[in-house]
C-alpha cells in the first residue's frame, strides 16, 4: 500500500458541500442560524469607506497652508453637499473672492493646515454576499459572514475561470470524447450551464459567451483558444474575476482530455437541474478549485473524494503526466524501493496496466486515483 | 544549557507547501547533517495549524534515527529527564504566503527604492511600490492600496529636514484608501513610519488612530545615506509579533522553538552574507522554488535580495511563460517541439503542479523553463540592487570620459566569484552538471567564476541556527550543504564561429576555446589549479581586452568548464542549427541527450 501524492478531484452524486460566505471588511450578518437561504439570498452587508476626495484649498486661494483656518468655511465632521463652499479669500476691500468649493457630496475629514488640503469623504459603497447555493445557514460568523450548508452534487473541475453563475445543466453531446463545437450551440441554451466532452473550441467558446450561456463544464481547452478568447494569457493560476460573461470549468486539463466517464455520467443524471457553478480556481497553498453544485433532495452521503486515498493494487488510476497523460488504468504493482526513470531521477514509483493490457512504470506523483 | 554547548539540533522549515526537517548532531568536535525528514505544510483547512507539519517531518527524523524527538505531540526541546529530545529546536518560515508588505516612499527611485530594498533584504514580498512619482494618479493609487491586503505598509521619504508636505500628503492617501491587514479581520493595520523625522508629528496627525503606526529612524536621512537597519529590524519585530501570531498555529510553534522564527528568505540571506564575507568574494545566489525565485547578491560586502514572487517552477511555471515568451522557453529545448504543444504541457503542469517530469524530454522542458526563471529573476534583481541614486558624485578629470551615471547596478558578473544555487530544479537535477548548465546558460557568467548548489536545501535551518550556533550552521554549511560544481571560464566578447576566443594554459598545455565550443575538464572537488588565459584582440577574460588573466580555480562534481560561446551568448536563430548546437554543448558534459 502507498499514497497518491496528488489528491484528486472530488465528483459525487450525494455529499455535504458547505460554502463559507465572508465579507472582506466586518459588517452584518442579516440571515439568522438554521434559515433557509436561496442563491441570490443576501447574508451579509457591510459599507466599504468612500473614497477621499482631496480639495487643494490653500493653492486654489493663493494663500500659505497655515493660513487655511482664516479661510476655511466647514470644520472636520461637517457634512457637504456638492459645490458647496469650503474656503474662501477676500481682498481689496472684498472686491476679489477667491474660493474652494466640495467636488463631491460627503463628510469633511481632514483640514490640512500642512498641505493646505481640505478632504471630503465620499458615501460609503455598500456592497453584499449572497448565499450562492440553495441551502441552509448552519453557522453565523458574527460581524463577517455565514456558513451556508447543502446536500446535493458536487463536481470540482481541475481549473476554470468566471465567477459565481446559476443554470439548469444540459449535456450536449452523446460521449464524454464527443468534441464541443460551434454547431451544437443553440440560443436556447442562454442561461443554462451547457456540458460537454472532451474539448471545446475556440469558434464555440465565443458562440456560447454570445448566446449568453451562463456556464460550460468540459474536459479540456487548447491554451490557445482560452488565451484568445480572454484577450490575454493567464500567468499565475488565481482566477474567478475575469471579465468574462460566462463560466468555463475544465474537469480534466488542457488540450483535448476525454472527460472522466463517471464525471459524464453524473452531469447527465443532473440533466435539467439548476445548478450553482464558479470557476475561480487557486493552484497555490489553500488550493481553491472550480465547481458545479446541484442541491438536491436529502441521500445517502456517496463520499466520493479521491484524494488522500490509499493506492493498493486494483485501484483505478488516471495517470496526469506525460507520456501516458490522460491515460486511465489501475494498479499492478507497488513497489516500495526507489527507482530510476527515464530522466536517471530516483523516485517511487508503481506499476500500471492501461486499458489496452499494457503495463507499465508511472511516479507515484504523476498519478490521481479515481473512484468508480 | 548554554548553546553552544547544544549536541543535538533539530530545525525545520515551513515552506508554502512542504516542510523540511533536518537533524543536526555534533560527532567528535564538528557537528554533521544526520538525517531530513518532510511533510505537507499544513496551514489550510482541513488542519489550519503549521504545527502538524512540523510533527510530521520530524515524526520521518525519529523513523529514519530510531530516536525519540517528539512528547506529546510537541518538538521534544531541551531534552527531557531521560536525555531524550534536542538540545535546540529553531524554524523558519514562509508558509502562509510568507510577509507580504507594500511600500511607499516620496521619490521612485531614491526613497521608495530604499523602502523596497529594506523590506526585499527584511525577508517580505513587495506586492506594490507607491511614489509620489510613479506616474499613477491619485485615485489610482487609493483603488490599488485598497485593493491589496498587505501584512503592512512601509512608508518613507525626505530627507531629515527636508520635504513634509509629500508625507502628508502619502498620510492622506493612505487614510484616503484605509487599507485593512490580510490577516485578523477587524486589526488595525501596521505603518511604519521611516522618512523624514520632520513630517513625524502631522504624518501622525492625519493618521491618528486608524492606523497602527510605529515610527523608526529615517531610512535615507541624507541623499548619500541609506539607513535600512532600523526599518529591517521593526519588520521582522511586527512580522513576529502581528503576522506570525495571526497564522493558523504560529502562536504555538513559537513556543516551541529555541529562538524566534525566521522569514526563509531572510535565513537564506545570512548565509549568504556569511558567506561572501568568510571568503571576501562577490557571491551571487538564487532559490528557485515552485512559486517564487529569491535572489542574494553581495557585491562589494553590500548585501542585496529581491523576490520574483511570480516566477516559479510549478504554481507559477505559466507565468515564466507569460514573461518570457513561448519563443524564449523553446529556445533552450534541444529537440523540436510545437508551441502548441508546450505550451499545452505547461499549463498541465501548472495546473498539477506536484507532478514530476518522467521522460529526458519533459525533464528537459522544465529545465530551459528554469533557465527563463532565473534569467528574468536576475534581471529583476539587477534593477533593485544598485548604487544609490540621487548622490552626487565626486570626480576627477579621468572620470570625465567615463559615461557611468550614478545608480547602476552592483551587479557586474565579471567581478563576480561564486554562484549559488538552490530549490528544487538544481537542489534535485538527476545531473549535477545539469544544474552548472542551467545555472551558466541563465546568467551568462562572465571571465572566471566558481559554481555550486545546495545538496538538499538546507540553506534555510542553517541560517537560522548561524543565529544562535554559528560555528554549527559553517560546518554544516561546508561539509554537508555545499556542493561545489565546479568553475567556468567564459571569456567577455566574440569573435567568428570557430576561431580562436582565447588559450587557456593548465598544467603546462595550451588548450584552445574556440568560439561556440564548450569544454569540460575534470577537476575533482577540492583540488585547484593554476589557469593563465590568454584572450583574443577584442576579448576580455577578467584582466582587460586582450590581456592574459591569471588565476588558481577550484574544481568540482562537474569539473573546469571551458565556455568559448562567447558574451552576450546568441544562439543560432535557426532552429535546425539551435538545436544542434544545444546537444553539441549538452555533449560536452557527458549529458544524456533525448
Amino acid at each position: 500500500m502507498g499514497s497518491a501524492y496528488t489528491p484528486g478531484l472530488k465528483v459525487s452524486a450525494s455529499t455535504v458541500v458547505r460554502k463559507s460566505r465572508r465579507l472582506p471588511l466586518k459588517g452584518d450578518v442579516v440571515v439568522d442560524m438554521g434559515a433557509p437561504v436561496d442563491p441570490d439570498t443576501v447574508v451579509a452587508r457591510t459599507n466599504i469607506p468612500g473614497i477621499l476626495r482631496t480639495v487643494r484649498a490653500s493653492e486654489k486661494l493663493g494663500i500659505d497652508p497655515d493660513e487655511l483656518p482664516t479661510a476655511v468655511q466647514v470644520k472636520e465632521g461637517d457634512a457637504v453637499k456638492s459645490g458647496q463652499l469650503l474656503a474662501m479669500t477676500r481682498s481689496f476691500f472684498g472686491m476679489f473672492k477667491s474660493e474652494a468649493h466640495a467636488p463631491v457630496d460627503g463628510v469633511v475629514e481632514i483640514i490640512n493646515t500642512v498641505t493646505g488640503h481640505i478632504s471630503i469623504r465620499e458615501k460609503p459603497n455598500p456592497i453584499e454576499v449572497k448565499a450562492y447555493v440553495r441551502g441552509r445557514v448552519v453557522e453565523v460568523i458574527e460581524g463577517e459572514g455565514v456558513v451556508v450548508e447543502t446536500r446535493g452534487a458536487l463536481v470540482q473541475g481541475i481549473f476554470g475561470v468566471g465567477g459565481e453563475r446559476q443554470g439548469t445543466i444540459r449535456v450536449i453531446v452523446d460521449s464524454p470524447d464527443a468534441m464541443l463545437t460551434e454547431a451544437s450551440l443553440t440560443p436556447d441554451m442562454a442561461g443554462c450551464i451547457v456540458a460537454g466532452g472532451a474539448n471545446i473550441s475556440g469558434a464555440a467558446l465565443r458562440k456560447a459567451a454570445e448566446i449568453g450561456v451562463a456556464g460550460i463544464v468540459v474536459g479540456a481547452i487548447v491554451d490557445q483558444d482560452l488565451v484568445d478568447f480572454l484577450g490575454y494569457d493567464i500567468g499565475v493560476a488565481i482566477t474567478g474575476h475575469e471579465n468574462i460573461n460566462l463560466t468555463l470549468v475544465l474537469t480534466e486539463g488542457f488540450g483535448t482530455i476525454r472527460m472522466a466517464d463517471r464525471t459524464f455520467r453524473l452531469l447527465k443524471s443532473l440533466e435539467g437541474q439548476t445548478a450553482s457553478i464558479n470557476g475561480a480556481t487557486q493552484i497555490r497553498a489553500g488550493v481553491i478549485r472550480p465547481e458545479v453544485i446541484v442541491p438536491r433532495q436529502a441521500g445517502p452521503d456517496e463520499g466520493g473524494e479521491a484524494g488522500d486515498f490509499d493506492l493498493e493494487i486494483g485501484t483505478p488510476i488516471r495517470i496526469i503526466r506525460e507520456p501516458y497523460f490522460g491515460k486511465l488504468a489501475t494498479v499492478s504493482e507497488l513497489p516500495s524501493e526507489l527507482q530510476e526513470i527515464p530522466t536517471e531521477a530516483m523516485v517511487r514509483v508503481l506499476q500500471a496496466e492501461l486499458q489496452n493490457g499494457e503495463r507499465v512504470i508511472v511516479p507515484r506523483a504523476n498519478v490521481e486515483i479515481i473512484e468508480e | 544549557m548554554a548553546d553552544s554547548e547544544a549536541r543535538t539540533i533539530i530545525a525545520t522549515d515551513c515552506g508554502s507547501t512542504t516542510t523540511k526537517a533536518i537533524l543536526i548532531e555534533k560527532q567528535g568536535d564538528e557537528y554533521r547533517l544526520i538525517v531530513r525528514g518532510e511533510a505537507p505544510t499544513t496551514v489550510e483547512a482541513p488542519f489550519d495549524d503549521v504545527t502538524v507539519g512540523v510533527v510530521n517531518a520530524v515524526r520521518e527524523i525519529e523513523e529514519l534515527t530510531g530516536r525519540k524527538f517528539l512528547a506529546n505531540d510537541k518538538v521534544l526541546a531541551p531534552r527531557d529527564a531521560q536525555g531524550e529530545g534536542a538540545d535546540l529546536y529553531l524554524s523558519t518560515s514562509s508558509a502562509g504566503g510568507g510577509l507580504q508588505m507594500t511600500v511607499a516612499g516620496v521619490v521612485k527611485s531614491m526613497s521608495a527604492e530604499s523602502a523596497e530594498r529594506a523590506a526585499l533584504g527584511a525577508g517580505a514580498i513587495v506586492m506594490d511600490t507607491i511614489a509620489v512619482d510613479d506616474g499613477r494618479k491619485e485615485h489610482q493609487k487609493v483603488e490599488r492600496i485598497r485593493a491589496l491586503r498587505p501584512d503592512m505598509i512601509l512608508m518613507s521619504g525626505g530627507t531629515d529636514g527636508g520635504t513634509v508636505t509629500h508625507l502628508v500628503e502619502m498620510a492622506e492617501m493612505l487614510v484616503s484608501a484605509d487599507p485593512k491587514p490580510r490577516l485578523g479581520i477587524g486589526l488595525k493595520l501596521p505603518v511604519i513610519y521611516a522618512g523624514n523625522k520632520e513630517a513625524l508629528s502631522p504624518v501622525q496627525q492625519v493618521l491618528k488612530e486608524r492606523v497602527e503606526l510605529h515610527p523608526v529612524d529615517n531610512i535615507r536621512p541624507t541623499l548619500d545615506l541609506e539607513n535600512l537597519g532600523p526599518a529591517r529590524e521593526e519588520i521582522h519585530e511586527l512580522f513576529l509579533k502581528h503576522v506570525m501570531q495571526q497564522a493558523p498555529g504560529y502562536g504555538k510553534l513559537l513556543t516551541w522553538t529555541s529562538a524566534d522564527i525566521m522569514a526563509t528568505p531572510n535565513a537564506v540571506g545570512r548565509i549568504i552574507e556569511t558567506i561572501a564575507r568568510r571568503e571576501n568574494i562577490n557571491v551571487l545566489a538564487v532559490d528557485i522554488g515552485g512559486a517564487t525565485t529569491d535572489v542574494f547578491s553581495v557585491f562589494g560586502g553590500t548585501y542585496n535580495r529581491t523576490v520574483s514572487a511570480n516566477l516559479g517552477m510549478s504554481y507559477s511555471i505559466c507565468n515564466v511563460l507569460t514573461e518570457a515568451g513561448v519563443e524564449n522557453i523553446g529556445r533552450w529545448i534541444p529537440f523540436e517541439i510545437e508551441d502548441a504543444e508546450l505550451r499545452n504541457r505547461l499549463r498541465n503542469k501548472m495546473i498539477r503542479p506536484t507532478t514530476i517530469p518522467y521522460t529526458l524530454e519533459d525533464l528537459l522542458i522544465e529545465q530551459a523553463v528554469s533557465r527563463e526563471a532565473l534569467r528574468l529573476a536576475l534581471d529583476h534583481h539587477r534593477n533593485l540592487a544598485r548604487e544609490l541614486k540621487g548622490v552626487q558624485q565626486e570626480r576627477s578629470i579621468g572620470d570625465l570620459f567615463d559615461q557611468r551615471g550614478s545608480g547602476e547596478t552592483l551587479v557586474k558578473l565579471l567581478d563576480l566569484n561564486m554562484i549559488v544555487g538552490s530549490g528544487g530544479v538544481l537542489s534535485h537535477a538527476p545531473r549535477r552538471e545539469q544544474s552548472a548548465l542551467m545555472m551558466i546558460d541563465a546568467y551568462q557568467p562572465e571571465g572566471v567564476t566558481e559554481l555550486a548548489v545546495d545538496s538538499i536545501f538546507m540553506m534555510p535551518q542553517l541560517g537560522v541556527l548561524s543565529t544562535v550556533l554559528p560555528e554549527a550552521a559553517t560546518q554544516v554549511f561546508d561539509r554537508d550543504c555545499l556542493i561545489r560544481l565546479g568553475t567556468v571560464v567564459a571569456p567577455v566578447g566574440t569573435v567568428k564561429e570557430g576561431e580562436l576566443l582565447a588559450t587557456i594554459r593548465i598544467d603546462g598545455k595550451e588548450v584552445p576555446l574556440r568560439m561556440g565550443t564548450m569544454q569540460v575538464i575534470p577537476q575533482g572537488e577540492g583540488e585547484w589549479r593554476d589557469l593563465e588565459i590568454v584572450p583574443a584582440r577584442n576579448v576580455n577574460a577578467g584582466a582587460g581586452k586582450g590581456k592574459p588573466h591569471t588565476t588558481r580555480v577550484r574544481g568540482g562534481v562537474a569539473g573546469l568548464i571551458l565556455d568559448g560561446r562567447g558574451r552576450p551568448l546568441v544562439l543560432p536563430p535557426d532552429q535546425a542549427a539551435r538545436v544542434g548546437k544545444l546537444r553539441e554543448w549538452l555533449g560536452a558534459f557527458g549529458l544524456p541527450l533525448p
